[in-house]
């Protein structure tokens, strides 16, 4: 059958079974747009920014393990999506971007809205592809898909030149794919898998330290099991939240710059450490000196081999799945007779509930203002934790990640890696729209929200009924609090000034806006949104105590277990 | 230390720049870099001389495997192997430094390609040292011009990097 460019490229679209893709029109993809509108199975999201149309495709990839698909225009369109490209790609999330560009004739020739798309996304990118020939966008664009959503998944990008959007050729959609140059390995090595199982058997002092890749690899069912059958501690980190169930009396608690002490201490005092799925980030283990000051034995599974010994020495490297791995762990236990040896855990857990006793969470509340913890945790009792939380990125999202416990994966979403603000909205909307009936909260402050409230307007248009909590304290919270803590107490355009009424704002755009004051009102407010205005957008202007820190906290270059406790430690 | 690492990668536009880009974003060490298609002209053989230590050499091979369109990547200076690189240099051949000149080439079996009246153009192949030394061995206020290709390697032996 022949077709236009674009046209295959809707029809490739199709095949992949896309439901939505979020985007902005332009001159290089009004070919695209014509195409898009003459058929119903690919339903598009006009986003009013194009950083949100990839934020919004990558809150729908990250809330349904699907790929999430962002379409914009040359130049600006491209350079604006830039910021959700990288954001995806830090925290390894599968996308398919495509992108107009200007005709072939023209590219090289500082054309109107012309920029080097490839050149500019290829370090934020897994892959990305500039399309020549009409002949080969069908071949590329399922190349995309493979390449986004295997080995370690990622935004993939195609550049497509508006001729060759009009340029006519035979249709055919390849079925398999192959490249010589691209083998993820899948199965881990099982030599390894044995050494490994044995070293957590022999452990005295193990612990267990989870990242987003077992969320991303859909393991936190295998993890689950692992981790009950070994009867060892657990801490997820910020990325790896819900892969094991928060209420568990094994899980510690996020591990890092703002984790636990229990999971702090545990990640630097145990003897063998199990890594599966996380990258030993700075925020996570600290200072990379400090936490290998202490002897112990790292066992590392991860499906990027450059992931493993990059910050930390590993003694044990597995390469493959995390859910592969794990499956085939708890195949050798079981089918072994040895078990973790009962006094030695035992100890173990003595000393663990000791850390623990120190209930490093604990916040002193309040009748007189708003604490944003109060809010998270009315948020978490009013949803009976059963939302899909989205934050955006501060003081705000680390709260959210501390007091709101999550039992599943795929329902926190934000930014971990790159720290974008400005992802809390949109990630929100392509959540709702991939599950029309779930509760979708999005935790925010009075900061970040600004960096996408545009996004108002499309979630009016769209019928999305997210519930906004802006923790608002009129400050950029987080570096508030390092101006506090670190330059002595010198707030430099750290203030936010000049705000608009969040809630008569939220008003104009249709939604409804409550403007919260008081402790009292807090869990009334948010009954009201998620019951009377169940169906509506509801923004939440809880106005929080200006001068609440973030703790525990490990200051930058620190080592884990050298805390800030409470505001007494300061 | 210093490595010489030998990759095959797809010969497609852009290629070139997805490596380099990975050693400049990494803050990775390229001392010389040299490409061209292999006899499938489908791929193209690359030889990248670093340094760095251990570690970093382990994430450089890593890193580069994890590039999209790197077939295969080989660190050949991890056991025998032979480098060669490729000199043009463009002296002053005057006088009595015409003959000195000639006979020095004569000793590096260089080989003189271009001659007019005032210079030569002198064409010598061999390790980096052996070129420095050449190099070391000319009047400085001789050379015209120095234009090397980078490094090209080989594994000695069985060790073939073919995919």
């Amino acid at each position: 059958m022949v077709l236009t460019g674009a046209e295959i490229v809707v029809r490739c679209l199709q095949e992949e079974k896309i439901e939505y893709v979020f985007g902005y029109p332009g001159g290089a993809v009004l070919y695209l747009y014509d195409a898009l509108f003459q058929q119903e199975e690919v339903r598009h999201v006009l986003v009013r920014h194009e950083q949100a149309a990839v934020h919004a495709a990558d809150g729908y990839a990250r809330s349904t393990q699907k790929v999430g698909v962002a379409l914009v225009t040359s130049g600006p369109g491209a350079t604006n999506a830039v910021t959700g490209i990288a954001t995806a790609y830090c925290d390894s999330i599968p996308l398919v971007i495509i992108s107009g560009q200007v005709p072939t004739a023209a590219i090289g020739q500082d054309a109107f809205q012309e920029v080097d798309t490839v050149g500019i996304t290829r370090p934020c990118v897994k892959h990305n592809f500039l399309v020549r020939d009409v002949r080969d966008i069908a071949s590329t664009i399922k190349k995309a898909f493979y390449l986004a959503k295997t080995g370690r998944p990622g935004p993939v990008l195609v550049d497509i030149p508006k001729d060759i959007t009009i340029a006519k050729c035979d249709f055919e959609y390849p079925k398999e794919i192959s490249m010589r140059s691209y083998n993820p390995v899948v199965r881990g090595h099982q030599g390894q898998i044995k050494k490994a199982v044995q070293l957590l058997l022999e452990a005295k002092r193990p612990m267990i330290y989870t990242g987003g890749g077992v969320v991303l690899a859909d393991a936190a069912e295998q993890l689950t099991r692992l981790i009950r059958l070994l009867g060892y501690p657990v801490t997820n980190t910020l990325m790896g939240l819900g892969g094991y169930p928060a209420s568990d009396r094994q899980f510690l608690g996020m591990p890092g710059m703002h984790g636990t002490y229990e999971a702090n201490m545990s990640m630097h005092y145990c003897d063998v450490l199990l890594a599966v799925g996380a990258r030993f980030d700075d925020r996570v283990i600290g200072n990379p000196a400090h936490f290998a000051e202490e002897p112990r034995k790292i066992i590392h599974v991860d499906i990027d081999p450059s992931s493993i010994s990059k910050r930390v020495k590993v003694d044990v490297p597995i390469v493959g799945d995390v859910k592969e791995v794990l499956d085939e762990m708890i195949r050798q236990l079981e089918a072994g007779a040895a078990r973790p040896n009962a006094d030695h855990l035992a100890t173990w857990w003595k000393q663990i509930e000791e850390w623990r006793g120190r209930n490093c969470m604990a916040y002193k509340n309040s009748d007189e203002i708003i604490k944003p913890q109060f809010v998270v945790q009315k948020l978490w009792e009013v949803t009976g934790g059963n939302a899909i939380v989205t934050s955006d990125v501060g003081q705000h999202q680390m709260w959210a990640a501390q007091y709101y416990p999550f039992e599943q994966p795929r329902r926190w979403l934000n930014s971990g890696g790159l720290g974008t603000m400005g992802v809390g909205l949109p990630y929100a909307m392509g959540a709702q729209l991939a599950h029309p009936d779930a509760q979708v909260a999005c935790i925010t402050g009075e900061a970040s929200i600004q960096m996408n409230i545009q996004e108002l307007s499309t979630c009016k248009q769209f019928r999305l009924p997210i519930k906004i909590c802006n923790l608002n304290n009129r400050y950029l919270g987080m570096v508030r609090q390092w101006q506090q803590i670190f330059h002595g107490a010198r707030y430099s355009e750290s203030y936010m000034d000049s705000l608009p009424d969040f809630a008569k704002l939220a008003a104009s755009y249709g939604h409804v806006g409550i403007r919260v004051d008081r402790p009292c009102d807090v869990e009334d407010a948010l009954r009201e949104a998620f019951v009377k205005h169940k169906n509506e957008l509801v923004f939440l202007d809880f106005q929080v105590d200006q001068t609440e820190n973030v703790y525990p906290m490990v200051q930058g270059g620190k080592g884990l277990t050298e805390m800030i406790l409470s505001a007494e430690d300061l | 230390m210093r490595h010489v690492i030998s990759l095959l990668i797809e010969n497609e536009s852009g290629a070139l720049s997805r490596v380099s880009g990975l050693f400049s974003a990494r803050g990775y060490n390229i001392e010389s870099l040299t490409v061209a298609p292999t006899e499938d002209a489908s791929m193209s053989r690359m030889t990248i001389v670093t340094s760095g230590s251990d570690e970093i050499i382990e994430q450089i091979t890593k890193q580069l495997n994890k590039l999209v369109e790197v077939v295969k990547v080989v660190d050949i200076s991890e056991a025998a192997h032979i480098e060669r690189e490729l000199m043009l240099i463009k002296v002053r051949a005057t006088g009595k430094d015409r003959e000195e000149v000639k006979r020095t080439a004569d000793i590096f079996r260089a080989r003189i390609i271009d001659v007019t009246d005032a210079s030569y153009v002198v064409e010598l192949t061999g390790n980096q040292a052996k070129l420095d030394a050449f190099v070391g061995a000319i009047d400085p206020a001789l050379i015209l011009e120095t234009v090397r290709s980078g490094v090209c390697g080989v594994g000695r032996g069985d060790r073939v990097l073919k995919l």
